[in-house]
């Protein structure tokens, strides 16, 4: 048979599959997938830039607005770089603060994930059913934080909000829904036929492929690579309980690293995180919630620091990564955010190849993408944007060194 | 002759305003009753009249390197042939308009006009995500097309074997409910005929699961992403119409019963009565086939969609037929 032709198919960079604006070009050959590109950069906002001019105090807010829906990730990381560089002693209570926050975060974002995905199939009941399960830990958050989605909770050195007593049996309450409806939630999402027929053995990364890509997160643990940093490098109160990596296996027989196993291990851990919370709450101590309550003097600290430092979470999407670094100045000398996607998003060339159109969007959402959060450098010269290669941006790096040493 | 050219030309006049009105009403009912199956509050029972409004006061785009002539006139033509069909199939115990002068095999082949049509129109806008949504409704139409064609074929065949006479007439099929010319093994049979007109149902009207060809997530509407105003307008009418349609014609097959046949009831009290039997039934069927099954289901990929038609729908479809067959063979219920 004489080869079918191949047409072209732009997704995005605005596009209903799409959550976020990113431009994808495929090669289609019928319903086939025979070449992906990919260009991000199309959200791009300058948050380094702007942080670039504040002080630790200030960004802490800024980190807030990476991302819409990790609103804890981000300050969390950029706090550790800095308290590491600074040498401030977080009060014990204010880790389990912390953590208590990150994994409601990663409650409602996996929830979130889940309801998008089901409406990337098709499947809107099911999408808002998930949506409306996530509400329980929206409320929670906005009960405990005064926010729904920027929370303002985290701060240097700390956190600004300390839970009292009588709000736990809230907290409390929503642990209680959440464990109620797990069975459904896995009956509803792993069960069901038509999800089965659309995500198994669709959009697979391979143990190896994962590993080599340096994908992080639940795309990771999907494709079996038992990788957290929670488990592994644990921060904030994560070091006192028992935390593991979740992989696909807690529900399947075999790792497959496929959309369905996506969708396993992101139930999964919102299983484990309400224990998590409950085990968090358990040992909660008493004491201060900030290391210094006049801001004077934090930044009187953070304008003294000297040094550079490396702030790793585990955000709901993976691996967040903040590198910060301070020469006794009120602003940062260099900061620079590595969001879960930025790890994540080159495995989409692997895994839509040879897949269907149909399959785009689930394959696209599976990674959970967070583009406003990886959009870190965005080239537009004349109206026109163009796209930095190695070579290019190891020229301009060597540039900038001649530059300094004059 | 004259009496009679009259009498056609307000039939087909009413008939439109009927498929059109009631269309709308119906679309109406299937998005509030999706809305609280999905926990949700809803739209207004009249929001379609609302959509329908607002999409005429808008203009129509036409893309640069669209075929205007085929692109303006496939929603015109897929418009009209829902109509037509409806002009065919009897409301309540009212006959058809234009009874005498076709069968269910005409029916049959009006169906596909509009899907053509919206073929045609997609692959006329020019656009990579229209012309993939015109690819996956023509695979879809050869795959729900033969089960459909069974169904009907099926029903015809065990009422000619009854010694009914002109058994493909929609008028004699509305009379005689095939359900009681059939013994046990008719019975069972028509049973798996109506599963599979209702997975028919949706497929034919590009609902969830068979929405491929539009698919919002991935070609942004497909065969419809470039329709704007009055066109866009005008497809969502014959969309309308052809659930009244769809709906019609399974009442018909499957569900002819008229409430005067039961009471006594003479003259305009008997019409209106079947009247709103039949809108009940019509709102029965449009309730299981188009809005519980797309509450309950996530959109095929177009080749599930080919394998489930083709093989088991195709399947049950057959197995219905032979029932049928075997009834007739056995001489069980009426046979001639």
């Amino acid at each position: 048979m004489a080869s079918k032709p191949t047409y072209n198919i732009p997704i995005g960079p605005i596009h209903p599959a799409l959550k976020e604006p990113i431009l994808f070009t495929f090669d289609i050959q019928g319903e086939v997938i025979k070449g992906v590109d990919f260009a991000p950069g199309k959200t791009h906002r300058g948050i380094e830039w702007m942080g670039m001019r504040r002080n630790p105090v200030q960004i802490a807010h800024l980190c807030d607005r990476i991302c819409g829906i990790c609103g804890v990730s981000h300050t969390l990381a950029f706090s550790r770089a800095i308290e590491q560089i600074a040498e401030i002693e977080v009060p014990e209570r204010a880790h389990y603060v912390r953590s208590i926050i990150a994994e409601f975060e990663r409650i409602q974002s996996h929830l979130l994930w889940a309801g998008v995905a089901a409406h990337e199939l098709g499947f809107d009941t099911l999408f808002h059913l998930a949506w409306r399960v996530r509400e329980e830990a929206m409320d929670v958050i906005e009960y405990l934080t005064g926010n729904r989605v920027n929370y303002g909770i985290v701060q240097v050195g700390g956190v600004r909000r300390d839970f009292t007593d009588d709000q736990f049996p809230r907290i409390y309450q929503a642990l209680e829904t959440y464990e109620g409806l797990v069975g459904k939630l896995v009956t509803l999402f792993l069960e069901d036929t038509t999800i089965k027929l659309r995500c198994m053995n669709c959009g697979v990364l391979s143990e190896r492929d994962a590993l080599e890509l340096c994908t992080v997160g639940p795309t990771a643990r999907a494709s079996g690579l038992a990788i957290d940093v929670r488990a592994d490098a644990p921060y904030a109160a994560y070091g006192d309980i028992d935390v593991k990596p979740i992989l696909p296996d807690v529900y399947a027989d075999a790792i497959k690293g496929d959309v369905y196993d996506r969708i396993v291990v992101r139930l999964f851990e919102v299983v484990d995180s309400v224990r998590i919370i409950r085990d968090l709450m358990d040992q909660m101590p008493t004491g201060p919630v900030l290391w210094e309550t006049k801001y004077a003097k934090i930044l009187a600290t953070c304008k003294k620091a000297e040094g550079e430092a490396i702030g790793r979470v585990e955000a709901p999407r993976g691996e967040c990564f903040h590198y910060v670094r301070m020469n006794r100045s009120e602003t940062p000398e260099a900061w620079k955010v590595k969001a879960s996607t930025y790890s994540n998003q080159m495995s989409w060339l692997k895994i839509l190849m040879g897949e269907q159109i149909a399959d785009i969007p689930i394959i696209v959402a599976s990674i959970d993408p967070c583009m406003s959060c990886t959009d870190r450098v965005s080239v537009i010269r004349d109206g026109r944007q163009g796209v930095m290669t190695g070579d290019d941006l190891h020229h301009l790096s060597v540039e900038k060194t001649r530059r300094m040493q004059e | 002759m004259i009496g009679m050219i009259t009498a056609a030309v307000v039939g087909c006049i009413g008939i439109t305003v009927y498929g059109l009105l009631f269309g709308l009403v119906l679309q109406g009912v299937d998005r509030k009753c999706a809305a609280r199956m999905q926990a949700r509050y809803g739209p207004p029972l009249h929001q379609p009249f609302i959509d329908i409004a607002k999409l005429l006061c808008k203009d129509n785009i036409i893309p640069k390197n669209a075929v205007t002539s085929v692109f303006n006139a496939a929603p015109v033509i897929a418009l009209a042939a829902s109509i037509t069909i409806l002009l065919y199939l009897p409301i309540g115990s009212i006959a058809p308009v234009l009874g005498g002068w076709g069968d269910i095999i005409l029916v049959l082949y009006l169906l596909t006009v509009p899907g053509l049509a919206m073929v045609a129109g997609g692959l006329a806008s020019g656009s990579p995500y229209a012309t993939v949504g015109s690819q996956r409704e023509m695979v879809t139409m050869i795959a729900y097309e033969l089960p459909l064609a069974i169904a009907i074929i099926a029903i015809a065949w065990r009422l000619n074997a009854a010694g009914v006479v002109d058994p493909f007439s929609l008028a004699t099929i509305a009379q005689t409910p095939v359900w009681s010319v059939v013994g046990i093994p008719g019975i069972i049979g028509m049973l798996l005929l109506m599963v599979a007109m209702a997975w028919v149902t949706p497929a034919e009207l590009s609902r969830v699961p068979c929405d491929t060809p539009e698919a919002e997530t991935e070609l942004c509407g497909g065969i419809l992403v470039e329709y704007s105003g009055k066109n866009l307008a005008l497809f969502t009418l014959s969309g309308a119409v052809k659930t009244v349609a769809m709906a019609t014609l399974a009442v018909v097959l499957f569900l002819p019963w008229n409430l005067t046949w039961f009471v006594p009831l003479t003259g305009a009290a008997g019409i209106i009565a079947d009247l709103v039997f039949f809108v009940v039934k019509v709102l029965l069927v449009v309730f299981f086939s188009v809005s519980l099954i797309r509450v309950g289901m996530a959109r095929f990929r177009i080749n599930h969609l080919v394998t489930f038609y083709w093989g088991y729908i195709t399947l049950i479809g057959f197995a219905g037929l032979l029932l049928l067959v075997l009834d007739a063979v056995l001489g069980m219920g009426v046979v001639a």
